[in-house]
């Protein structure tokens, strides 16, 4: 066969809790430092330890980032799960597993090439601790496949040292288990495979992180002072790594004291009350959380929108309904984050689609909390919450001031003896706000029951509804502050893309492959709730277009009908809804199943 | 809640507080509770209080849930910020209004339908935080607003307007802040202001949170015969245990009171709380025998007010976090973004 070289997908399946993810790391960090782009989706259960898990590293010297749906190596450690993985494995490719007990005759199929190590063995013989042997094995594979694929040994052995800063003793030990496997590959196999790596200069920019720790870094960049939370998957990794970097960069240097406070609520109904209790006050809170977290939050989304109070919440999207699959991904909360709580209500979205977009959308998101002075939810996934991406590196202007939007000072309290707190005072819908304890003139009662413009309790028809109507104006002007679309097209195209989030890297392959095969489409990527001009242009200008989303009910096409003038007719659904991320290949062919219909009909 | 303009009535002779104000410039607008309601003269004697400690009004931030207590906010102290949550979750909006600024008073007024049903998670979760606020709940053992149903802090026995009678036990708020850890827990009745000022003020300058229930009858849904939490029931069986005298830090404390029976407490803010022990055989600074005094009284029908426990050692909210002293709100921006040159740092980790 011939060499793929740096195109190829490698899949680990393992039990968790047996420490595979450090070997995982290691093997994704050493692929990336030889400059090669790579990208590492974790798909794990709901578990402690013992239950199968699987990780999939897909190396792409194009930079496509997304699953391409094929499996070309896999790495069998999970004895539970060998006859599913293997009939996962690309007609050609291989089987890695522990042969200490060979199960050949377990493996029926031809068309793929056993590649027995013994790694439990060859790890028993070197390691006399139970925990290290558990352990190294994983190491182990991270040696034999470094003689397979023609990883450079240099570079594992420094990525090595660096990740055990801390503790040299087991540098040693890594290193020991690493050369057990790979000289053990060498004597035994042809080794590299004709699916190998080859050096490339293609990350020099870049960097490998997921979405909940760089949304972190972008809540310690927006000034974010509180963050108040209740524990859920998959987005508790964002208020520890929103910890982690307090500890460094928000401690006076001299006192140690804190420029921060965490809170760890009861619920996330206290959560969401927290954020709203500090924005109301003045400061930047933020709350993260999950499908099941922003249902509980509804009521309090409400009152924040009512009452005009800003707010930032992260919904690290998770397979729904109810507890649903909370380690696998989906975006199925668009339709509830949109017009969360009862009543009139609706918020402004915003979608990254990868994890540098998480940072940048975090400073964005405070700053339209509270220029618009209302909930910002930015509405994240697993897949880009805890997987580590590919992504150009970060950057930071230092002249960057935040937009604290419209907030009366001392000075013109002290000028202003009449203050109205729900008076459009620019016609922007936007009205100046006061905070509690700076002067008495800024005094009011903020309340979510029926308030007139005055901000004083009414029943009273015109008034009520003076102040309902301002605030679909401000909603309204929402659209001209949201992050653009992005949009890739060539004039002449009649046919057209419309997707979100995460689903943007298997989306940019699919259209990569189709025009190929000479299927070219336009493609526009959503990027904020409510949906702009832009977003308007791109549905009329498209006589075909294929709403690809990762949700059941076509929640997006259906945001888009209710929002927009567009004709329902126009749009097909590319859904995907499994809890496992996106595919290009599931996209290419449900575009071209769906095309082939419309001519055979 | 309806929102009626009160007139400003002000004549020279009025007294003045040492920032020259009136107890007229504490006041809030109009009340729409019923007349005679209990929680009017909770409302007076917040106002009386608030004046008497000398704070700027626009110093005070009031907060409070859903419920006929959860309006009052609106009758006092004009010049604060006021803000009505949503049902049972003021105590968040509490807790993150003081994360974001420290240095304001903080007053949250609650129901006992606010507090001890739909609100009882938050309430304990508040209280177990230590936030330093005054937590004022104003028990009436009935739901007004939707017109006369039992709460939870209806005693056993205890007979609605309508003649129903209820036969689940009552969630005490004063057992229960005892047995969560609370640091400050008094319980007052809105028909005794010479009782209930002190404690407020007291509670007020406590570092930390100060529970303050406040048995305060509805007059329209539970002041009859058979009700346990009437007016005539409550003054029968009302039973002082430990009274408050609040001794602003200015005046030396042995001028006010000269030795006997009493347990001084020095508050945060350099005033003193000098606990009078009404009933001989009282302990308010023992947790258990607290708890114990209480439920023994409870058993025999009686209600134990006063400030039944304190303890000023125990760290608030801020204190335990760690947290800057000025107003986390207030930080300039170039303290809390690390710059250019640390995120390039950073990202090394990503290599």
């Amino acid at each position: 066969m011939n060499a793929r070289v740096n195109d190829f997908v490698v899949k680990i399946a393992n039990v968790n809790g047996t420490g595979s993810a450090s070997a995982n790391g290691l093997l994704m960090k050493a692929i990336f430092r030889m400059g090669i782009p790579v990208v590492g989706k974790n798909f794990f259960p709901s578990n402690i330890q013992g239950l199968p898990t699987w990780y999939e590293i897909r190396v792409s010297r194009d930079g496509y980032l997304a699953r391409s749906g094929e499996v070309d190596l896999l790495v069998a450690m999970n004895a539970q799960t060998y006859a599913r993985d293997l009939a996962e494995v690309r007609s050609g490719g291989y089987f890695l597993y522990d042969s200490t007990w060979p199960r050949e005759a377990e493996f029926a199929r031809k068309d793929v090439t056993l590649l027995g190590v013994p790694l439990a063995k060859l790890v028993n013989e070197a390691f006399t601790s139970p925990r290290a042997r558990i352990l190294m094995k994983n190491i182990c594979y991270v040696g034999a496949l470094a003689a397979l694929l023609a990883l450079e040994p240099g570079v594992l052995e420094t990525v090595l040292t660096e990740i055990y800063a801390d503790k040299p003793k087991l540098i040693a030990d890594n290193l020991r288990a690493i050369e057990l496997g790979y000289q053990y590959a060498t004597r035994q196999f042809r080794c590299p495979l004709p699916i190998r790596l080859e050096r490339m200069d293609a990350t020099a920019d870049c960097i490998l992180a997921d979405g909940n720790t760089l949304a972190a870094l972008g809540c310690v960049y927006a000034g974010a002072t509180i963050g108040a939370w209740y524990p859920i998957t998959p987005s508790t990794s964002l208020m520890d790594a929103f910890k982690d970097f307090c500890e460094h960069y928000r401690k006076d240097p001299v006192s140690g004291e804190r420029r921060y406070c965490i809170i760890q609520a009861e619920d996330e109904l206290a959560a969401i009350g927290m954020v709203l209790g500090a924005g109301w006050n003045g400061a930047r809170a933020f709350t993260p959380t999950s499908g099941p977290g922003l249902s509980l939050m509804n009521e309090f989304l409400g009152f924040g929108y009512y009452a005009e109070i800003p707010a930032v919440i992260f919904d690290v999207q998770r397979a729904g309904p109810s507890t649903g699959m909370p380690t696998r991904t989906q975006q199925a909360d668009l339709l509830l984050a949109a017009y969360a709580s009862h009543g009139d209500t609706r918020h402004v979205l915003l979608f990254p689609a990868n994890p540098a977009e998480c940072f940048s959308m975090a400073v964005t998101a405070f700053d339209l909390a509270e220029r618009l002075q209302t909930p910002v939810m930015v509405l994240s996934d697993l897949d880009i919450g805890m997987n580590d991406w590919m992504v150009p590196k970060l950057s930071w202007e230092d002249h960057r001031v935040p937009d604290r939007g419209k907030v009366y000072t001392l000075d013109e309290l002290r000028d202003r003896p009449l203050f109205h707190r729900y008076a459009d005072r620019d016609g922007d819908g936007i009205a100046p706000r006061t905070l509690p304890g700076v002067h008495p003139a800024g005094a009011y009662f903020t309340r979510g029951s029926g308030h007139s413009a005055r901000g004083t309790y009414t029943e009273d028809e015109a008034e009520y509804q003076e102040v309902l109507d301002r605030l679909r104006r401000k909603h309204d002007h929402a659209k001209t502050l949201v992050p653009a679309p992005v949009v890739r097209r060539r004039e002449g195209l009649t046919m057209g893309v419309i997707s979100v989030g995460s689903c943007d890297a298997a989306v940019l392959e699919a259209l990569d492959r189709l025009a190929r095969e000479g299927c070219e489409l336009n493609y526009l990527r959503v990027r904020g709730f409510p949906f702009g001009s832009e977003v308007e242009e791109f549905l009329e200008q498209h006589t075909r277009i294929f709403v690809v989303e990762q949700n059941r009910d076509a929640q997006l096409k259906s945001l888009l009908l209710l929002e927009t003038g567009a004709d329902r007719d126009r749009l097909t659904s590319i859904l995907h809804y499994g809890g496992m991320p996106i595919d290009s290949r599931s996209i290419v062919s449900g575009i071209r199943a769906s095309l082939e219909a419309g001519k055979a009909a | 809640m309806s929102f009626l303009q009160k007139p400003k009535v002000s004549h020279s002779g009025l007294p003045r507080n040492e920032l020259g104000l009136s107890i007229r410039d504490y006041e809030g607008s109009m009340s729409t509770l019923c007349a005679g309601c209990g929680h009017d003269s909770v409302t007076a004697a917040l106002i009386q209080a608030i004046w008497e400690l000398n704070l700027p009004p626009h110093t005070i931030v009031k907060m409070s849930g859903i419920g006929c207590s959860s309006k009052t906010p609106a009758y006092f102290v004009e010049a604060a910020h006021g803000i009505n949550a949503v049902h049972g979750r003021m105590p968040s909006i509490a807790t993150g209004a003081n994360a974001a600024n420290r240095n304001l008073h903080y007053i949250g007024i609650s129901g006992d339908g606010d507090s001890l049903s739909i609100g009882l998670g938050q309430f304990a979760h508040v209280l177990r935080r230590n936030v330093r606020m005054l937590y004022l709940i104003e028990n009436n053992g009935v739901y007004g607003l939707t017109k006369g149903q039992f709460s939870a802090s209806a005693d056993l026995g205890s007979k609605a307007k309508k003649g129903e009678v209820n036969r689940q036990p009552p969630i005490d708020p004063v057992t229960l802040a005892l047995e969560l850890g609370g640091s400050f827990i008094a319980r007052g009745f809105s028909g005794d202001k010479d009782q209930l000022v002190p404690l407020i003020k007291a509670g007020l300058m406590h570092d930390g949170f100060a529970l303050l229930d406040v048995l305060s009858p509805c007059v329209t849904f539970n002041d009859h015969e058979g009700s346990t939490k009437s007016y005539a029931h409550t003054r029968h069986f009302d039973h002082p245990a430990a009274q408050a005298d609040f001794v602003p830090r200015k005046i030396p404390i042995q001028a006010v009171y000269a030795g006997g029976e009493a347990i001084p407490v020095a508050l945060h803010d350099g005033s003193t709380v000098i606990l009078k022990k009404v009933a001989k055989d009282y302990n308010p600074v023992n947790r258990e025998e607290a708890y114990q005094y209480i439920q023994e009284h409870r058993a025999r029908g009686q209600i134990v007010t006063g400030l039944l426990y304190i303890n000023e050692d125990q760290a608030e909210f801020h204190t335990l976090n760690g947290t800057a002293s000025g107003a986390l709100r207030d930080l300039p921006y170039a303290d809390l973004c690390p710059g250019a040159a640390v995120l390039e740092e950073i990202q090394q980790r990503y290599r």
